[in-house]
């Protein structure tokens, strides 16, 4: 089924942004029971059900239009949120390859691309974009081959240098980032990056996780789900601008919970990057509000334990203790458990 | 797990008295992409054997219309060299794992030294190009018998120049790898693929000279995986599980209706744990530990050891 953009929706300011009542249904809802520890949740990326967000490599969804003027206009005001060290490029070169090829043959009535030799075609007929350019030839696109084919994706992108048995994080777009920030991370070894997170590290979750994604074969990705929580329909909750967006935890109450309170989904995609060898990471975000979520009451039921019993260091680190009262108390009548008692 | 690519044999090249060269193409489709220092392991119909040798790519990873292989004819091999030679022609049809890649240059090298020996060339091939549009600083050891296994010579001295030693042991020439590592700068990586005796040479002067261990990188190939077939009877259903070589404990045991929860398949995530009761196990997980694996198994990658008999609690 061929997918349908909506009109131009905002993740700032006026937060028009909605989900359909198709988008809702295909939202990755992340918990498989009643209660959430980290782990090491990867699994073989096979592809699911037709329409599904599982049933491609790169999920592309009503929101399309919306999430790419979003990513312009964090770039404008911020132009440093894309970087590829030089050594990078060949692996920039490997991601535009790889997103193109797929979007084409995925989404054929929106994308396509034509190849003789290095004389590629690109077409997005949603953006209006034709372009004809010379494979490996950085300067015969407008921009830097990274920053242009995820201008056209949703979800933020990193691509990770595989060497001395670890991945560095030397290369990204992320302009809709969960609390952290590409610049920040620049050139840091998964054991880095990963150092602000709670109780993961003692478990041993990310030693065994990056001992499997050091062996992840070209045509062989892999994905996990992750998950937070987010004051309004906000893309753009970077390190950088913290100071726009996190004095918002304090507005949630009673009365606007439900509207103002949103399930952040990442499905996150690794597949090898052939050429190069680096680690593609993709990180697309779904935003659902409390209120959509509740549509579907088994989910709201679940999403009350989950929280109700979360780790407090967890839900410390993922930023909702201010407010995670107000959410568990809203969902609370959702779950028969409570109602009855 | 990684399904094989059939391709077929576009063309064969004796490029020296004992190293043949094969270039692939795909039957349908088109190939995967590599990387410099990828190998494939092609797998041969030797008898009644299947057998399977990793080869590595010499080709230019930007060109991935074919892949090239050299194969060098080793006398005591078990078939698989003497198959190559003997037996395979252009336009055979054979099947190859895709491209995995255990030996790439690192990135952050200020120096890429480079030690092959004989048939140990292939890699470095295909690591050529790459080092070269990086304008990354290298250098080329070559050892080798002239006249016998030399290949690619002539090429090499044409295109790198002054970057290329070379040792003909016909010619008394020796690679003295105590002072070439000596004299190396700081920050250099070295690579080396060859003999035996070459590799453990370079390992063992790197690090009496103190040389960081990220530093020294040798070729390695993937592992033959799975293995060697085992069966694994099951306790509580009664049923009696045939493992071949080519399949995991976990696809053995969903083929036989079994079906066990899991997520990874890759031996970390925890959630395929069977318990066994007898048996000898392979362990190959990174999830169990050391007093776990005394009566538990992870199925998605663990095997049991050959000739063993696996007791499983199912
Ligand atoms: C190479 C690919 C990956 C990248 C680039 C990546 C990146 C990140 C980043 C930037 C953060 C935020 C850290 C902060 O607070 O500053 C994070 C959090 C986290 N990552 Fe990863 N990650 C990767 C793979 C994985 C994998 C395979 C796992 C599997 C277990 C994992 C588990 C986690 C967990 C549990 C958190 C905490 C998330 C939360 O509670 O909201 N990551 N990751
Ligand atoms: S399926 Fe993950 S450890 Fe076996």
């Amino acid at each position: 089924m061929s997918v349908i953009f909506k009109p131009l929706e905002s993740y700032r300011d006026d937060f028009t942004y909605h989900n359909s009542a198709q988008a809702i249904s295909r939202f990755p809802f992340p918990f498989p029971e009643d209660n959430y520890m980290y782990s090491v949740n990867i699994e073989p990326a096979t592809p699911r059900e037709p329409g599904s967000v599982f049933s491609h490599w790169f999920d592309i969804d009503e929101h399309y239009l919306s999430e790419m003027a979003e990513r312009s206009i964090v770039l404008e005001r911020d132009p440093e949120r894309c970087l590829v060290m030089p050594h990078m490029a060949t692996a920039a070169w490997d991601t535009l390859e790889m997103l193109m090829t797929h979007m084409a043959a995925d989404y054929p009535e929106h994308f396509s691309l034509s190849r003789e030799g290095e004389r590629w075609t690109w077409i997005n007929r949603p953006l209006g974009i034709e372009q004809a350019f010379t494979f490996g030839d950085a300067d015969t696109l407008p921009c830097e081959p990274l920053e242009y084919i995820t201008r056209q994706t949703q979800g933020d992108f990193a691509l990770l240098d595989q060497r001395d048995g670890n991945l560095f994080m030397d290369a990204g777009m992320v302009t809709c980032p969960a609390d952290w920030s590409i610049k920040f991370d620049a050139g840091m070894s998964f054991t880095q990056w990963h150092a602000p997170v709670p109780m993961a590290h003692q478990m041993g979750v990310f030693e065994r996780a990056l001992k499997y994604l050091l062996n992840i074969q070209v045509d062989h990705p892999v994905r996990r789900l992750n998950w937070t929580l987010t004051v309004n329909p906000r893309m753009d909750t970077s390190s950088e601008t913290y100071h726009e967006w996190g004095q918002e935890r304090a507005l949630v109450n009673a009365e606007n919970v439900a509207s103002m309170v949103h399930l952040r989904v990442e499905l996150q995609f690794m597949p090898r990057l052939p050429r190069s060898n680096a680690l593609l990471f993709g990180i697309r975000t779904y935003l659902i509000s409390l209120e959509e979520l509740a549509t579907n009451p088994a989910w709201a039921c679940r999403l009350h334990r989950v929280l109700r019993d979360l780790p407090d260091a967890i839900a410390d680190y993922k930023g909702m203790t201010l407010y995670r009262q107000f959410v568990v108390d809203w969902l609370s009548q959702y779950d028969p458990e409570v109602v009855v008692a | 797990m990684n399904s094989p690519i059939e391709v077929r044999v576009a063309a064969v090249t004796q490029i020296t008295p004992v190293i043949r060269e094969f270039t692939f193409e795909p039957v349908r489709g088109a190939l995967p992409g590599f990387s410099s220092g990828s190998h494939v392991v092609v797998h041969m119909p030797v008898g009644e054997r299947s057998v399977r040798n990793a080869y590595s790519l010499l080709s230019n990873p930007a060109q991935t219309q074919h892949y090239r292989i050299a194969v060098r004819l080793q006398d005591e091999s078990r078939g698989g060299s003497r198959y190559m030679h003997e037996q395979v022609k252009a336009g055979d049809l054979l099947q190859v794992s895709p491209p995995a890649n255990l030996f790439a240059p690192n990135s952050q090298a200020r120096h890429h030294l480079l030690i092959a020996g004989g048939i140990g060339i292939t890699p470095f091939l295909s690591y050529l190009p790459e080092l070269q549009a990086r304008d990354a600083s290298y250098s080329l050891h070559y050892a080798f018998r002239g006249g016998f296994t030399d290949a690619y010579l002539d090429s090499l001295r044409e295109n790198l120049g002054t970057q290329l030693q070379t040792y003909d042991s016909i010619q008394g020439q020796v690679l003295d790898l105590a002072t070439l590592l000596a004299s190396q700068a700081l920050g250099t990586h070295v690579y080396v693929c060859g003999p035996q005796r070459l590799i453990d040479g370079v390992r063992v002067h790197a690090e009496q000279l103190g040389w960081p261990e990220i530093r020294v990188h040798w070729e390695v190939f993937a592992a033959p995986e799975p293995g060697h077939p085992f069966v694994a009877n099951l306790a509580r259903s009664g049923l009696t599980v045939e493992v071949a070589s080519d399949s995991s404990l976990l696809e053995a045991l969903e083929q036989a209706g079994v079906e066990i929860p899991n997520l990874c398949r890759g031996g970390v995530c925890g959630q395929c744990a069977v318990a066994y009761l007898d048996g000898a196990v392979e362990h190959r997980d990174a999830y169990l530990s050391a007093t776990e694996r005394s009566n538990t198994v992870m199925p998605c990658v663990s095997r049991g050891l050959c000739g063993s008999a696996l007791l499983l609690d199912l």
